[in-house]
């Protein structure tokens, strides 16, 4: 299974600049495996060490957050796409 | 109601002649009450399009002075005014702008001590703070108030928009129940922003103001709305109400307003 996930700008150091990759997997949980092993380090930026979204990034397939699907244990299927939001502060005061 | 002047009349003909403005809503701009939480990248668009739009009545929160590497993005500020504090400068911007706008300035830093105070009066609050201690402590006391939070949020080339009506929709922290730890989350200074990402959101934010005041349309509640600059793309998130919200959820466990320690990503 084939998904395209949509890379936020903080994590965008790690995926060489990408802001759209292409991973593989069934659930969220093996598309956020498969994206460690193509782009070293980022899991640990997205989670938590128990797997878990770390609480200040939400996933969403397509429209719909996983928190409200089925965690990370949410499918996904060929051509959806998973997006990784995190909070943002700036407002660009300074 | 309102009784407009002639100039008025000719000021506002383009919003007048709209059906979904009329004079009805004119006078509904006229008599609303925003606050706008900093006067910086997201505050001065928004505080510039309130004012032009003749939003009557326009509260500047902001204890900064205007520094030269703002200019790249903070449009109410001049040149000239380097140094001096934003509020008076965004007030002067207004005055020579639209005489019709009341604006009242609090050069002070937002606290859980001044908060209540600051939004009495106020019907809408427009976030457009640096920092996640301040966006927090917004979104507590939008919810504790009952406040419609006008949230927006750059970094780099990338937005994010969304009105978080308490109890009508999600609050901040159904999204993110927590601010990040320092450090997991890039700072201002590495960040960078593209000066008119500022404007794009910001100005977002005063669409959203003005249909919250006259009533029209469909805001951008329970909705994130993402632009990406770069690949010149909107995406709109659906967000929910989460029943375990720290703060609006059924059994909120805050109660009381809480100062984070201020950080835009790592301490300072």
């Amino acid at each position: 299974m084939s998904v395209k996930v949509r890379i936020p700008t903080p994590l965008m150091k790690l995926t060489d600049n990408q802001s759209e990759v292409t991973a593989e997997g069934a659930t969220i949980s093996e598309i956020l495996n498969n994206l460690e092993s193509q782009f070293a380090g980022i899991k640990e930026r997205i989670c938590e060490e128990n797997g878990a979204p770390r609480r200040f990034i939400n996933i969403y397939v397509n429209e719909e957050d996983i928190r409200f699907l089925e965690g990370e244990k949410t499918a996904v299927k060929e051509g959806d796409e998973v997006s990784i939001i995190p909070a943002i502060a700036g407002g660009s005061g300074r | 109601m309102i009784d407009f002047t002639d100039e008025q009349i000719e000021r506002y003909s383009r919003h007048i002649m709209l059906p979904e403005v009329g004079g009805v809503g004119q006078a509904k701009m006229l008599e609303a009450k925003v606050l706008l939480i900093g006067a910086g990248g997201l505050g001065s668009p928004a505080a510039f399009y309130l004012a032009a739009a003749g939003v009557g009545n326009l509260g500047i929160v902001d204890f900064d002075v205007v520094d030269l590497s703002n200019l790249q993005r903070q449009i109410i500020h001049s040149t000239e005014r380097v140094g001096m504090l934003k509020t008076e400068s965004a007030k002067k911007t207004i005055a020579a702008l639209n005489p019709d706008v009341n604006v009242t300035v609090y050069n002070e830093r937002l606290t859980s001590e001044n908060i209540m105070r600051l939004f009495e009066g106020y019907d809408y609050i427009l976030d457009g703070t640096d920092n996640f201690a301040t966006r927090y402590l917004i979104n507590d006391a939008c919810v504790m108030t009952g406040k419609t939070n006008i949230h927006g949020s750059i970094f780099r080339f990338e937005g994010q928009a969304t009105v978080f009506k308490p109890h009508a929709g999600p609050c901040y922290r159904c999204l993110y129940p927590e601010p990040p730890p320092p450090g997991l989350v890039p700072n201002c200074q590495e960040g960078g922003v593209l000066g008119v990402l500022a404007g794009v959101i910001g100005n977002l934010q005063v669409v959203e103001t003005l249909k919250l005041i006259l009533g029209q349309g469909e805001p951008l509640i329970g909705s994130l709305l993402i632009y990406d600059a770069l690949r010149t793309e909107f995406r709109r998130l659906k967000l929910k109400r989460d029943v375990n919200c720290p703060v609006c959820g059924e059994n909120p466990t805050i109660k009381e307003l809480i100062d984070y320690e201020e950080f835009c990503g790592l301490s300072r």
